[in-house]
This record gives C-alpha cells, structure tokens and sequence, in this order.
C-alpha cells in the first residue's frame, strides 16, 4: 500500500489530508530536512493524533481478543469448526484495508467505528490462531488427569485449559498489538485521524515524517511492554521455572 | 472414609466403530483395602478395565459396582470425586502450586479453607515432601516428587477406592523402586482399595494382592494371588507373561521370616567350653556363633576358641552377611551369594540372632512343596548315605568357601 496508490482514494475520502504545509517548514532552515528543534518546538501538535491513535489500537486489541479468544474456545470444543473459521480470520487479514474502509463506509460511515471494525477484524487471525494453538497444546494427560479428578468441560476450560495456554495466547496478543498499531497508521482514510494521519499530512518534510513515525515505534513498543507486563502477572508459574 | 469393595460382573465394552470388544466378559472382585494389579500386554484394555469403574467410558453390557452399588447409577462427576485417579502423565496443572494441585478435589467438593489447608499439609507429611514445597509449582519438583504429588492428588478427599494406571511407568527404575515401596508402606497404613494398573509382571508381582492378567481383547487369563500365580499359572499365555522365571520371581514375594529358618548355636564369650559344644548338638549347623550380650553376631568362632575351659573370643571368619527377617527373599539370597557364602545369621528389630539362613532354606521354599526344611545335618546324613562321608563338615568343605575362608 504505497501512498501514491492511494492518493486518489484519499481525495476521495478527504479534502483535508493535504492541507497546507502547517507554516511549519517554512520556519525549518532545510526546509524538508530533519528540523529536531522545530519537533520540539511543535511537540504539542502530536498529542492528540497519538491519543487517537493509543484508541485506534488498544480497542480493537481488547475486542478483538475478546471476540477471537471465544472463537478459538469455540473451534477448540467443536474442532469442525476450526478450519471454516481459520479460513474466515484468514481472509479477514488479507483484505487491504482501503478497500475495508470503502466496504464499510456505506455501512459504519465515515469515522472512528469505521476504522475500529476494520482493525478489530485485522487482530482475529493472530490472535484466534495463537488461542487455538494454546489450548490444543495443553497434554492430553493433564486434562485426563482433571477429568477424571470430576472437572466438568467448563471447569477444565476455565480452569485448566484457558491458564495454560496464557503464554501462547500473549505471545499472539503481542504480535497483534504491533501489527495494530502499523494497521492504524491508515486509519485516517477511514476519517478516524491518528499518527497516519499526521504523515501524510505532510509527507515531503522528513521532520513530520519522522516525528509521527517515532511516536508509532515507541506506541508499538509500549504496547507490547504492557502486554507482557500482564502476562507476567498473570503467569507466576512461568517465572518460578526459569528462577 | 474405609475402603470399597469393586466387583466387575460379565462386563463387556466395545468402542464405537471397533470390530471387536475391548474387554469381554470380564468378571472379577476386590476385597476392601485390597491392590488389585491388572496387568497385560500393551492393547489388551487395561486402562479401558479401569476408565469403565470412574465413567470416564461407559460400558456396553454387565455391571460395575463400587461398595455393591452400580456405578452406571452415579453422576459421572460425582463418582469420580470420590474415586482418586491417578495416571503415569501424572497430569498435574503446571500453572498451580503444589498446595492447589493436591486441593483439586476437596475443593469440588467445596471443603472450608482450613480444611483443605490441614489436609493439604497432612498429605504432604504423609509422602515425605517438605510443607515448604507447596508454594512451589510443579515444574520446580523431581520426576519423582511430581509422581509422589501425583498419589497425595489423588488421595486428597480420602477416597475409598483408587486408580492408578501405570503411575510409576515413566520413572526410572531406581526411584520406581523407591516409589513402590513407599506406596506400600503408605497402603499399609490407609488400606484403600486400589486397582493397579501395569504391563510390567514383576511390577504387579510386587504390588498386588490379587492379580488379573488380562490377555488381547480384554479377556481374563487368570485372577489370583501372586504366588498362586507363579505357582500355577492357568494356561500358556499366562506361563509366557510370567515368565521363565517365574519360580525366582517367587523369592521376591516372600520375606525371610516366612520360611523355616536354621537353628543357630550362639554362645557369648566366657561361656563353659563343654556346655557350648554340647549346643551344637541341638543346631542345625556344626559351628559356634559368637554373639555379644545383647544377642547380636559377632562372627562364626574357631576351634582354638574352643579349646580352653572358658570360650574366648577367636573368630575364624565375621558373622557377614548379616540378613533381617523383613528382607526379601531375594535380596538376602543375593546378600548370601555376594558374601560368597551359604549361610547368615538372621535378626530381629533388636540386632539379635533368631536363626540362620542358608541357600538349603532358600532352596527349600523355592521347591514350595511347603514341607519341612532339610538341616544341614540331615543333608549332610544323606549325603554321607551316598558317598560315605559322615561328618557334616562335608557341607562346607564342598563349596571350599564360606565359614572356612577365615
Ligand atoms: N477411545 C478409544 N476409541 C477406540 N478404541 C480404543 C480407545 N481407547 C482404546 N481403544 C482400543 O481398545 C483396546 C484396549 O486399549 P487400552 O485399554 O488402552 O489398552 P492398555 O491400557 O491395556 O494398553 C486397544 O485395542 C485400543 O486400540
Ligand atoms: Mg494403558
């Protein structure tokens, strides 16, 4: 998805991407050169598309995971349904997401939603894959052993299953939180702003380009710091072995 | 809670889709507080026998019945509560910490948390691992404390009657060993009916009580004791799976308190000569055994002992190998042969000479007809018949070893 393939379709969704230059190079002496001083000068200016963009990642993580981790439980109890479903999530990531956009615009409409249904439906496959991966991974003796202690299925599910495949499902969670994060950098085409936004917005000045696309790395990073942070917490067990 | 009594009768089962019935017509019964080995080839329905009486399969015909009751009655969850479970996986959860391993039942049953905490404790005295280890998670223990966690998960809600299918079969023959023999010591103490589930013959020779030899297709070969077993094995099949040497595997079912032992001549230093050769008139064997005053060996005397008024203490070889009267057979057969000798004394608990063991005795109980044990004496008698050597020396001059290597 380069941006000159997309120029036509971005006149189409908007007639603010390419406004004017900000003012803001004019005041940089290279004109498109790096410019650190006027980054720091026009910091403020990025808040907001890294707030919208922090939204445009982190909720269709969090209802992604919700939604592929009932999926996978389901194909994990009723293994027919596994490849169908696989199939579907699968498909679901190689739709470019323009063409989603456009799709869902005569449905959702221009915006926020748009952009959020499109990205939750990006995070499926990762993580739907990892969950399934997660809980066919759990030994055969181990779940022998809790049903034949009287588990009922949905205690073992719970209880047992689920628990054990923590460290599959976060190791899915991560690779969709970064993945999400880049997904969301086009998320303006949909009309939902975010960091994308503020590149393309004035894609020639490498002080804007830069500024933006730090902000989207260090987003990632943070992301994936916090998911694992969770992991962490929630799996003591794993700690306790490598101590 | 006591133990159960289980009582397979004419029980079928065919797996959906089989062509032919994993068990057939298999009936049995255990006794409560009886182990109860089912053992046989690889495929021939040991787990399926034993998956039937806690539901985790259903059967297709014949009944089941746990304490007279049939299990087919029960709530399958609520049966297996009460039935501890444990498998050669071991199975234990890795993401809970030993203490929450072991309280997987009582907590289904919903037990108040001092409860469980006590029994939780009281299990981990019970197999020998440190309370400390409960906060510990499972990957952090030994193969061997994972299985001993294993059995206390499976007892934790005192059951009447336990399964477990190869538990020791992924352990190393050392702490297998170690493993069985403290299961038997635990057994002891809690009496639970056990069905015991193994391929390995000499496994179940050691374990059970009672014996079913299952054979492909899920058909009883033979149901019977242990020594019935080696003694009289039923048909071929069951000839083969013992083994050939089925007749030694019967020196690891018997303890040397359990055969007639030889009568010993002790004396202790001081003694009047004449008075302790007059006693070898009453042993089983021709030579003087030194103890100290507590009774316990210190070796076999020499004649020059002997040769005063008053016994003094001249050895011609140490008392070694000393063998107790728990040994097994076998072991203190072995303890014998690897002392390159034929005879040992035997003691009690307190250290104290109850008797002799020789390889005769040993001989003796190996032949089972269960009759009087020849002395070293009446050997010698009969030997002497033969070749007209009269003296009972001639035992020993024979092997050129044991009491005369001094
Ligand atoms: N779930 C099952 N479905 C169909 N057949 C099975 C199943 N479990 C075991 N069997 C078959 O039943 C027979 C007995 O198996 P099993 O009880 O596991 O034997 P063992 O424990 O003595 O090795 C074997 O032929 C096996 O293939
Ligand atoms: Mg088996």
């Amino acid at each position: 998805m380069s941006g000159l393939a997309v120029t036509p379709v971005l006149a189409q969704l908007s007639d603010d991407f390419f406004g004017d230059r900000q003012g803001a190079a004019d005041r940089c002496p290279g004109n498109n050169e790096l410019c650190p001083g006027w980054i720091v000068d026009n910091f403020t200016d990025y808040l907001n598309p890294l707030w919208e963009h922090v939204l445009l990642s982190v909720i269709p993580l969090a209802i992604g995971f919700v939604l592929a981790t009932g999926l996978a439980m389901l194909a994990h109890r009723y293994p027919k349904l596994a490849p169908p479903f696989l199939a579907f999530v699968s498909i679901l990531f190689t739709i470019p997401s323009i063409a989603f956009y456009l799709i869902l615009i005569n449905v959702t409409g221009r915006g926020f939603a748009t952009a959020v249904v499109a990205l939750t439906a990006y995070t499926q496959v990762l993580i739907f894959r990892n969950v399934l991966t997660g809980l066919r991974e759990v030994p055969q003796g181990t779940v022998e052993a809790a049903q034949g202690m009287g588990m009922s299925s949905r205690q073992i599910l719970f209880g047992v299953e689920l628990p054990m495949a923590l460290p599959t499902i976060f190791a899915g969670l991560r690779i969709a939180a970064s993945s999400t994060v880049g997904i969301a950098g086009f998320a303006f085409f949909a009309g939902a702003g975010g960091l994308g936004q503020s590149i393309f917005a004035d894609p020639r000045f490498r002080g804007n380009v830069v500024a933006a696309s730090v902000l989207m790395i260090l987003l990632a990073a943070a992301l994936e710091l916090a998911v694992l942070a969770v992991q962490r917490a929630l799996t003591p067990w794993q700690r306790a072995v490598s101590r | 809670m006591q133990a159960a009594t289980l009582e397979f009768r004419h029980v079928h089962k065919q797996y959906p889709g089989a062509d032919k019935p994993a068990i057939a017509d298999l009936s049995f019964r255990v006794e409560a507080g009886d182990i109860c080995v089912l053992v046989g080839p690889s495929g021939c329905g040991k787990t399926t026998a034993m998956r039937l009486v806690n539901r985790m399969i259903d059967l297709t015909s014949g009944e089941i019945l746990l304490d007279g009751r049939s299990v087919m009655e029960r709530r399958p969850a609520e049966l297996r509560r009460e039935v501890g479970y444990a498998i050669q996986q071991i199975g234990l959860f890795p993401h809970r910490t030993i203490a929450d391993n072991i309280a997987t039942v009582p907590k289904l049953l919903n037990w108040d948390k001092t409860r469980t905490k006590a029994r939780v404790e009281e299990l981990l005295d019970l197999i020998g691992l440190d309370r400390s280890l409960g906060r510990r998670y499972p990957a952090q223990l030994s193969g061997g404390q994972r299985q001993r966690v294993g059995v206390a998960r499976a007892l934790a809600a005192d059951p009447p009657l336990l399964l477990m299918d190869e538990p020791f079969g992924a352990i190393d023959p050392i702490n297998r060993e170690r493993l069985q023999n403290e299961f038997l010591r635990l057994q002891g103490e809690l009496r639970k009916t056990v069905v015991f589930v193994t391929h390995d013959i000499d496994e179940a020779i050691k374990m059970g009580d009672k014996i079913a030899i299952l054979k492909e297709g899920g058909h009883l070969a033979q149901y019977a004791t242990p020594s019935e077993l080696l003694m009289y094995p039923a048909d071929k099949f069951v000839e083969d799976f013992v083994g050939a040497d089925r007749a030694l595997k019967r020196l690891a079912l018997q303890r040397v308190r359990d055969i007639d032992l030889w009568k010993a001549a002790t004396v202790r230093t001081g003694e009047d000569s004449a008075a302790a050769k007059a006693k070898l008139a009453d042993a089983d064997l021709p030579y003087l055994l030194l103890v100290d005053d507590r009774g316990r060996p210190k070796g076999w005397l020499s004649d020059r002992a002997l040769s005063g008024e008053r016994i003094v203490e001249d050895l011609r070889s140490s008392a070694d190998p000393i063998v107790e009267m728990d040994d097994i057979l076998r072991d203190a057969l072995s303890d014998l042969l690897a002392a390159d000798t034929r005879y040992g004394p035997v003691v009690d608990e307190a250290g104290a000479v109850r008797g002799i063991l020789s390889l005769e005795a040993v001989g003796h109980a190996l032949a089972a007809t269960g009759g009087h044990v020849p002395t070293a004496t009446e050997l010698a008698r009969e030997s002497a018949a033969h070749d007209g050597r009269a003296t009972a020396d001639g035992l020993s001059s024979g092997s050129g070893s044991d009491l005369a290597r001094s």
